[in-house]
């Protein structure tokens, strides 16, 4: 809180007198009735003693400026009086006031009860959470629709293609997604793959079994964390992109020009994004993988002093094929959810810059959510399945 | 605050204007002056620099030389301290109304009144009031969100936030575009009333030219990269091609001969 007090120089003070005459209320206003000045006004207003005249005057030609928040105190004290039952026999104001205060009178000035809005209650409370409910049921029910509707698109692109695929889109799509990604994903694997490691060696080393931390971080980078972490780091990156992108265009009008113009919406901006990022993502988990494991090599050699030969070995007997196989299949899936969440949210951007930020939100921590569900859904089916 | 009509005294004055964008100079040493109670309109072409020269003279856009003094003041670089004095004594109408989108139109209106003085609340409703009254909104907008206005009314809110203080200088920022021609002239007649009620000095920038005839008293025009300031009478025999064209060009001439 800094200078809040006006840095104005109010010229002349306002001032008002209050002269009880016994038949006659006399207020007599000078100075400078202005916004600067109401806060003082309106104490000295408040204050005043109203006394049981049945008269009252009310004498303003001493104003030197009068300003509209100044014009309606004199107004206000004026049908103050009225209400009390006194006649206001005398009103007067500058000449050159006297359309501004005449305009103020005679304007429809509402009551300012309701001006607010009312305080929350219980059954506001209550309300909203059966709102909230109803819209995320709304929400899975459209979602499912779109989840439909790109599918159709998505193989009809691959399979009987209306037009030829848009391959510079796709190859842009998988640029943006996949390719710009790699610095940051490498760098978090390699950080995870050192935590495992280290992790894995402080535990497995009171068993004096610090060589199966290799068969850990193998089997636990490969099947689970790399392309969880992966598709974590797409979703914040490109599941939000695509919120933008498309919100963005909707806010521009663009998709409703596209429309216009017959072009289908789906095919042009959906798919090339599903596509790119179902061919990108795979391909960042597998690197990512990679990263890893180098940085759980660095750490058990720094740690355990395991060698590079050694490390290579003891791999080589703790994972197979197959280990890498089912953290791989998984990618495409995460891919898919993460490119029809974003699409999706960014179709429902509204025509103001305000939901685009919003719906971004939304995108990533819906898509994040479906992620980690997904990903609890295929253990329990590799499960069942004894794989 | 008490003049009405022009007097002599300069609000905004300006000396060698120079603003430019990377190489492409929009304004090449522009001096102006605006007198106190006078409506100046502002007109040019797209790009040339007629929201850039506003948002100058608020201090919004710092100028690559040449000074802008708004009651004396220099405004060149908007964090200084000596604005704030000025920040109570003008408002600022933004072209797409500029309105808090968190806030209720009321507490819109009060954004000022809460920074600059110490009224009790009961007093700020009713001068909110008083402020919706005098743009022409219903006494209902007060508890309406930005997002479900109209877009003049959108202005309208605007033009009462800009009002909440009484200032004594008012920059509109093309007050009447996206409005339809009635709330156009409905709003140029009440931009007149409060200018000739308040006594206020008005700068706007606008395109339309039913508006200018309407309620300036001087129009600068940008062309070139200079300014050229007259009455409507005088700009419309002004032998540039460009003013000329503007003035007299079919729409001017249907508008102006209205």
């Amino acid at each position: 809180m800094r200078n809040l007090t006006p840095t104005v120089v109010v010229a002349s003070p306002a001032t008002l007198r209050v002269q009880d005459q016994g038949r006659v209320l006399k207020l007599t206003a000078g100075g400078d009735w202005i916004v600067a000045e109401a806060p003082k006004l309106e104490g000295l207003l408040k204050d005043m003693r109203l006394g049981d005249a049945k008269e009252a005057e009310v004498d303003g030609s001493t104003i030197d400026h009068l300003d509209s928040a100044g014009a309606w105190l004199l107004v206000r004290t004026k049908r103050l009086l009225e209400s009390g039952g006194r006649k206001v026999t005398k009103f007067v104001v500058p000449e050159r006031y006297s359309s501004l205060v005449d305009s103020i009178e005679h304007g429809d000035i509402a009551a300012t009860a309701g001006m607010h809005p009312p305080r929350p209650s219980i059954e506001q409370f209550l309300e909203r959470i059966g709102r909230a409910t109803f819209t995320a049921l709304r929400q899975a029910y459209d979602l499912t629709g779109f989840l439909g509707r790109v599918t159709v698109e998505t193989s009809e692109a691959i399979v009987a293609p209306r037009r030829e695929l848009p391959f510079p889109a796709l190859i842009h799509q998988i640029e943006e997604t996949g390719l710009t990604a790699l610095p940051i994903v490498g760098m978090l694997a390699f950080l995870l793959g050192i935590v495992l490691a280290y992790q894995g060696a402080d535990q497995l080393k009171r068993f004096n079994a610090q060589i199966y931390t290799i068969d850990f971080l193998g089997v636990g980078f490969l099947r689970e964390l790399g392309g969880l972490v992966t598709a974590i780091i797409v979703a914040g990156r490109s599941g939000s992109a695509f919120t933008a992108q498309i919100g963005t265009m909707r806010v521009n009008e663009e998709t409703d020009a596209m429309q216009t113009i017959g072009l289908n919406i789906a095919e042009i901006l959906v798919v090339p994004r599903v596509l790119g990022l179902m061919i990108a993502l795979p391909i960042l988990t597998f690197f990512a993988d990679v990263v890893g494991i180098i940085g759980g090599m660095v750490m058990t050699y720094i740690n355990l002093g395991i060698t590079i030969p050694a490390f290579m070995r003891e791999l080589e007997g703790a994972i197979t094929l197959k280990t890498l196989m089912v953290g791989l299949v998984k990618a495409p899936v995460f891919a898919f959810v993460i490119a029809l969440v974003g699409c999706f949210e960014g179709m429902r951007v509204e025509r103001n810059a305000a939901s685009v930020g919003q719906l971004t939100t939304r995108s990533v921590v819906e898509s994040i959510f479906l992620i980690i569900a997904l990903d609890a859904g295929f253990s329990v089916l590799f499960s069942v399945l004894g794989i | 605050m008490s003049g009405k009509g022009t007097s002599d005294e300069v609000v905004i004055s300006i000396r060698g204007l120079v603003n430019a964008f990377g190489n492409t100079i929009i304004h090449d040493h522009i001096d102006l002056d605006v007198m106190k109670g006078e409506v100046m309109g502002v007109v040019g072409g797209s790009g040339a620099g007629k929201s850039v020269l506003l948002r100058s003279i608020i201090g919004l856009n710092r100028p690559q030389s040449g000074s802008i003094k708004v009651f004396g003041q220099e405004t060149a670089d908007i964090e200084s301290e000596n604005l704030k004095g000025l920040q109570l004594r003008w408002g600022v109408l933004f072209q797409g109304g500029a309105l808090f989108s968190s806030q209720t139109v009321a507490q819109n209106i009060q954004v000022p009144m809460r920074r600059w003085t110490r009224m009790s609340q009961e007093l700020m409703d009713e001068l909110t009031a008083m402020k919706l009254s005098m743009v022409g909104l219903p006494a209902d907008t007060a508890l309406k969100f930005p997002s479900e206005l109209s877009g003049g009314m959108t202005k309208r809110a605007g033009l009462a936030r800009a009002l909440a203080l009484d200032p004594e200088l008012l920059f509109l920022d093309e007050p009447t575009s996206g409005l339809d021609p009635i709330s156009a002239s409905l709003f140029d007649a009440l931009l007149k009333e409060l200018q000739q009620s308040l006594g206020l000095t008005v700068f706007m920038v606008t395109h339309d030219l039913d508006s200018l005839r309407a309620t300036t008293d001087r129009i600068a025009v940008l062309v070139n990269k200079k300014i050229k300031v007259g009455t409507l009478k005088t700009l419309m025999t002004d032998p540039d091609p460009w003013i000329h064209e503007y003035f007299a060009g079919t729409r001017g001439r249907a508008a102006l001969n209205a």
